[in-house]
């Protein structure tokens, strides 16, 4: 055995932080951009180091825990958010050579389990911090984020079904011909839908709510806690994004350029539609968006899994 | 193997212990998912890596965010920590601690006088559940499917009974 997996272990999860926290910079601009004003622009150059600054600033501030809070699960609650994204990004293959576990064969059972643990760190956060806004915020987050995992998984089927694999390598294999954001388009919709309400970004950014919760399940978080869990989120970003492009978007496939080049093209290119969509979209009410996935999301993710059963069987036939 | 097998195993039955003696209901439950995914542990180490991320996608990731969920609604405090300190009296969990013990005595005691298989086996494949699944076990899954139907179109009816009452 070599030293590279290990090497990879303690590398890709330092990699993802930084990029996460560059992340934070990269869409400040890019909102500004878009809303035609400037951004963070002064320090560094472009504002590059804003989101460095903004580390110190909340290294430095003080630690607090609220007394009317569960310490220990209120201390817990960062972590399981912090360690379930990191952990996903070990089935995902980069290149067709990297992955900590690129060749797990089951992959892509692994990260929507790894997602759906993720989720107690908003519900417990919610839960721990005893107050009314944070309650709230965890109680949204838990039934929106436990229904869009529902579709998520029923979108993946399509395409699992024509790789004929859980193995993300292999599905990434079986679209050298085709990408299946061709022949599975509206799975492709579903999942970014549900991927957007999994991270809870904007527009379904609703467990935050600053409109009506204050800050919705982190209200009580200060400090690096906050922090933890605003990287996170960014992480979570990079995770769609990328499951986005291994999934649909063929991996790390293309020409000319190397596979590691390809992938980190197309999971940016996801990465600034993620934030585009913030720029442009306004947040849904609670009930719309439980609507939208019960009444709409289920009914289609379930037809497009019976028309991909139905053409690979005539395929089969045929 | 044998080590990491024992170790999750051993995992899965203080997390057990730790959920019915914890007296905050979120806590207990906390416990509940650590015992879960130590069982996903066993399951994965024992070569059904499909049962074992089905475990923790399904029951840790799903089910357990539901009970979570439920006690938040509930909105449990001190009185309800009182009354669960006063359930865990020795006097009342004495009597079926020992009746269990005994059982797994008889257990434990059974097992060891089977005869030791030493087969190689090889990992379970999503295939080979799918294939079992709807081969032999094709009836089960039928009325497993009636079942869940049924509860859906209860569920369905409840709700929509409390909205014309409005």
């Amino acid at each position: 055995m070599s030293h590279l997996p290990l090497l990879a272990i303690f590398l890709i999860p330092a990699i993802i932080l930084a990029l996460a926290t560059l992340l934070t910079w990269v869409e400040r601009r890019l909102l500004g951009l878009w809303q035609d004003r400037h951004g963070p622009n002064r320090v560094g150059p472009g504002g590059l180091f804003q989101a460095v600054a903004d580390g110190i600033k909340i290294l430095f501030k003080q630690d607090w825990i609220p007394p009317f809070a569960d310490k220990t699960v209120f201390v817990l609650a960062p972590s399981i958010g912090m360690m379930t994204v990191l952990l996903s990004f070990a089935a995902i293959p980069f290149t067709p050579l990297s992955g900590i576990a690129g060749t797990l064969n089951i992959g892509l059972l692994f990260i929507l389990g790894m997602m759906g643990l993720g989720v107690y760190a908003v519900v417990l956060a919610g839960w721990a911090s005893n107050s009314k806004y944070a309650l709230l915020g965890g109680m949204r987050a838990a039934a929106q984020m436990i229904s869009y995992e529902v579709f998520m998984g029923l979108s993946l089927l399509g395409v699992v079904m024509i790789a004929g694999s859980f193995n993300l390598h292999d599905i990434v294999t079986a679209q050298t011909h085709c990408w299946f954001i061709l022949p599975q388009c509206l799975g492709f919709f579903i999942f970014l839908l549900a991927g957007i309400a999994e991270t809870h970004r904007l527009p379904f950014d609703l467990p935050e709510g600053e409109n009506e919760l204050g800050a919705g399940f982190h209200t009580e978080y200060s400090g690096m806690k906050f922090g933890m869990f605003f990287i996170a989120e960014y992480a979570g970003i990079i995770l769609i994004s990328s499951l986005v492009t291994t999934l649909y978007l063929g991996g790390w496939l293309g020409p000319v350029l190397p596979a590691v080049v390809w992938f980190v093209l197309k999971t940016s290119g996801v990465v600034i539609f993620f934030i585009l969509l913030r720029a442009a979209l306004p947040r849904p009410r609670y009930d719309q968006l439980m609507a939208l996935g019960w009444k709409i999301l289920l009914p289609l993710s379930l037809l497009n899994v019976t028309a991909t059963g139905t053409v690979l069987m005539l395929r089969a036939a045929g | 193997m044998n080590t990491l097998a024992l170790l999750s195993g051993s995992l899965t039955l203080l997390g057990a212990i730790m959920v019915i003696t914890r007296r905050v209901a979120v806590h207990a439950v906390l416990y509940l998912v650590v015992t879960l995914l130590a069982l996903a542990t066993v399951f994965a180490l024992l070569g059904a890596p499909f049962a074992a991320v089905l475990e923790v996608i399904i029951y840790a990731g799903a089910i357990m965010v539901l009970f979570v969920f439920v006690i938040m609604m509930l909105n449990l405090g001190q009185p309800d920590r009182e009354r669960e300190k006063e359930w865990l009296r020795p006097r009342i969990w004495g009597g079926p601690a020992l009746l269990s013990t005994i059982l797994c005595a008889e257990l434990i005691y059974s097992l060891s006088t089977l005869p030791q298989q030493t087969d190689s086996f090889s990992p379970l494949s999503a295939r080979d559940v799918g294939l079992s699944l709807f081969g032999p076990y094709v009836l089960m899954v039928e009325l497993v499917s009636f079942l869940l139907l049924a509860g859906l179109v209860t569920a369905f009816h409840i709700g929509r009974h409390r909205m014309e009452n409005r």
